[in-house]
């Protein structure tokens, strides 16, 4: 049973706004995060299970790939965050609604979009500078 | 929305309430991502933190990390929260891309399956771990 039915209007016609770049993001941020809680799982169930699964988590973990999807990760987790924050905020009504969204009414409305997304990075770099300084620091 | 719902758009209040919308389940849905939402703002930070701690540390210390009372209770907690929230936004994903019936209905239901199984699993890893011992490694 098809349906031919046309879909949602065409994103074409859309004037572009920030909040467009912040949906996506959480959405696609979101679906990565639910593959990240699986690793959360893996490592849980591998501090249980013994040293010799333990040892291949923590391989996978420290391997490039592995690292590359870790500071992904991080990065998705912290721009979630940072976003459902400000999702949570325009639940209470704050800066929400139509007028809120039009730049010349309020220009303001996409620099905090732009702050939430450069926050989100900040704070994931931040995250693995620490991260780098702790570890050359327990090593030395 | 007015103070009288019902009287500004022409749907009578009655209408309003019945079947509690397009879902049949009214706010439920939304409202729980929003409960889990705000409960994974300090789980995660936390989470941050202790993960962080434990780059490149011996098996026998994340046992004893894992195994100290209140980080494993937060660890469950956070993994209940994960794998709730983690559903309810797979659903709405699947709700919205997903249009062929079997296809979504058999998502939908592997998804919460899925979902028990995994927060299951996670509770039972920090129990074990917190239960036999750790520090008997």
């Amino acid at each position: 049973m098809s349906n031919t039915r046309p879909l949602s209007p065409h994103l074409g016609i859309y004037r572009w706004r920030i909040n467009m770049l912040q949906s996506t993001l959480h959405r696609l941020t979101g679906l990565f995060l639910c593959v990240g809680t699986l690793l959360l799982a893996w490592g849980l169930i591998a501090a249980a299970s013994g040293g010799t699964p333990w040892n291949a988590f923590t391989a996978f973990c420290g391997s490039w790939i592995g690292l590359v999807l870790l500071f992904l990760w991080s990065w998705s987790l912290l721009f979630h965050l940072c976003n459902g924050i400000q999702h949570l905020l325009r639940d209470m009504g704050r800066n929400f609604g139509p007028p809120t969204r039009d730049r010349a009414h309020n220009p303001g409305y996409w620099s905090t979009g732009w702050l939430v997304i450069g926050a989100s990075v900040v704070l994931a770099l931040l995250v693995w500078v620490i991260l780098f300084m702790h570890v050359a620091g327990g090593a030395a | 929305m007015s103070a009288y719902p019902g009287h500004e758009d022409l749907r009578t209040p009655l209408k309003v309430a019945r079947g509690n919308g397009a879902a049949g389940t009214g706010v439920h849905h939304w409202w729980l991502q929003r409960v889990t939402a705000v409960a994974l703002i300090p789980l995660s930070i936390w989470c941050l933190f202790f993960l962080g701690g434990l780059v490149h540390a011996d098996y026998p210390v994340v046992l004893a990390a894992i195994a100290q009372p209140v980080h494993a209770v937060l660890l469950i907690v956070l993994s209940a929260c994960l794998f709730w929230h983690g559903a309810l936004g797979l659903q709405v994903i699947i709700e919205d891309y997903v249009h062929t019936r079997w296809l979504e209905v058999t998502l939908q239901m592997a998804l919460r399956f899925g979902a028990v199984l995994g927060a299951l699993a996670c509770f039972m890893a920090v129990l074990s771990v917190w239960l036999t011992g750790a520090g008997a490694y």
